[in-house]
Parts: C-alpha cells; sequence; structure tokens
C-alpha cells in the first residue's frame, strides 16, 4: 500500500467540497442546504490543516477561525429560517421569493 | 510515537466522512441527515488527529458535533418538516448541478495533481508539529500574531448572537 501524503488528504477535502455543493445546489430543504455549508466548511477546515501538515501551526488556527464562521453562519442561519417558517410555513429554498417582483 | 497503521485509519474515516456526507445530501428526513453529518464530523476530528492537530479535533467534537449541530437538532424540533418530507426533494435543476459540481471535483484535483509549488512542498520534510505542546503553541499563535483576528471573531460572533436573536424573536 502507498503512505498517505498531503496529497490524499486534500483530495478527500476536494471530495467532501464536490458533495457540498452538489447539496447546496439541488435540495430544496433549507435546514440541509445549512447542513450542506457545513460539509463545504469541513473541507475547507481539511485543507487547512493538512497544509498545516506541511508548512506550520498557522493552518490550524486557521480552521478555528473558520470554525467560528461556521457556528456564526449555522446561528444567523437557522434564525432566518425559524422568522421565514413563521411567515410562510414553508422550509423549501426554491419558495422564498419575498423579495422578488 | 510513530503512527500505527496510518493507511488503514485513513481510508477507514474517509470512508466514513464520505459516507456520511452522501448520506446528508440524499435522506429524506432531515434528523437522519442531521446524524450522518455528525459521523462525518467525527470521521474529520479522527483524520485531525492522525494530523496531529489535537487542539483542533477537540474543538471540533465539542463545538461542532456538540454545539452546531445540537442547534440544527433545535431547529429542526421546531420547524414542522413533516409537510417538507412528503414534498419533493430536489429542485428542477439538480442534473445540472450535480454536473457542475463533478466538473468542480475534478477541477480541484487536477489542480492539486499539477500544482508544482504543492510537489515541491512535499518534497521537504514536513513541519515539525509538537505532539506533546500543541494547545499551547496554537494559543501562542493565536494571542500573538492572530490577536486582531481574534479580537474581530469575538466581534462576528456578538454580532451573530444579536442577529440570531432578532431574527427569531416574534416581536422586538
Amino acid at each position: 500500500m502507498t503512505p498517505i501524503t498531503p496529497i490524499h488528504y486534500l483530495i478527500l477535502a476536494a471530495a467532501l467540497f464536490a458533495l457540498g455543493t452538489i447539496g447546496v445546489l439541488t435540495r430544496r430543504n433549507v435546514v440541509i442546504v445549512l447542513m450542506s455549508i457545513e460539509l463545504i466548511l469541513n473541507a475547507v477546515n481539511l485543507n487547512l490543516v493538512a497544509f498545516s501538515r506541511m508548512w506550520g501551526l498557522e493552518g490550524q488556527v486557521f480552521s478555528i477561525f473558520v470554525i467560528t464562521d461556521a457556528a456564526a453562519e449555522a446561528a444567523v442561519g437557522l434564525g432566518i429560517l425559524i422568522a421565514f417558517f413563521r411567515n410562510k410555513e414553508t422550509v423549501n429554498v426554491d419558495e422564498v421569493d419575498l423579495l422578488k417582483w | 510515537m510513530a503512527p500505527v497503521a496510518t493507511t488503514f485509519f485513513f481510508y477507514l474515516l474517509s470512508a466514513l466522512a464520505l459516507m456520511g456526507g452522501v448520506l446528508v445530501i440524499t435522506r429524506r428526513n432531515a434528523v437522519h441527515s442531521a446524524l450522518a453529518l455528525i459521523l462525518t464530523l467525527l470521521a474529520l476530528a479522527g483524520i485531525y488527529l492522525m494530523l496531529y492537530a489535537p487542539f483542533v479535533a477537540g474543538v471540533q467534537i465539542i463545538l461542532y458535533a456538540g454545539g452546531i449541530m445540537v442547534l440544527f437538532l433545535f431547529v429542526i424540533m421546531l420547524v414542522n418538516l413533516e409537510r417538507a418530507e412528503k414534498e419533493k426533494q430536489f429542485n428542477k435543476q439538480w442534473v445540472i448541478a450535480v454536473l457542475a459540481s463533478f466538473a468542480l471535483g475534478i477541477l480541484f484535483v487536477e489542480i492539486l495533481n499539477r500544482s508544482r509549488i504543492l510537489h515541491e512542498l512535499m518534497q521537504k520534510p514536513s513541519a515539525q508539529l509538537a505532539e506533546t505542546s500543541n494547545t499551547q503553541q496554537i494559543g501562542i499563535v493565536l494571542y500573538g500574531n492572530y490577536m486582531f483576528a481574534f479580537e474581530i471573531a469575538s466581534l462576528l460572533l456578538l454580532v451573530a448572537i444579536v442577529g440570531a436573536v432578532v431574527m427569531a424573536k416574534k416581536r422586538i
């Protein structure tokens, strides 16, 4: 078996990122779209940590910042979802058209 | 300590992570998706441990699997998803979306394969990351070079808290 190099981790991160974009672009349920965004952010984190293996500690510090962003994004996104559900009784993305005219 | 059976654990954990990811984007029930996402997050925490990043792995488990996913599950319980479960789960442009995402993934892999700087970086011996004092080292970097970014992040969290409360409150 070949030894595991950082390229392996980066390819895994690319696959997770592609899965996340598929989720964001195809699903109609807002909750699952937000979860797919978390998948994308995790792929980025994996990239950063894999690079920190080659470069130094900065990648890990940046991944902590990304986790902070993910927490903020999830809180605001889910708040918007609750407000939207209260108004329209639906969680489908393609029915979010209040700003369309 | 030298790593043990890295190849086996890498393939095991990445299979778990990818399986969780596929389940997240295909399940009809949002609770099942959330549980699959937790599986992915835990597998990634294991991979961080393999990359000598125990602090990030701990933060991943405590903050992601423990905090953010509980928030998701709370909202799933608050919002009535029964009607959404009976409806169509994928929108009309799903074929194009899947093709575009595959193209994006292939682009990433090609870039990784061809990037000269990455291969130069691989030739060098990997950075000597301390195993036992990882948390201490991260603390030194975080409160040293990245002090300002750290403060900005705390401000961002404050804004997010206020924003979430304003969004979710009935009458302000």
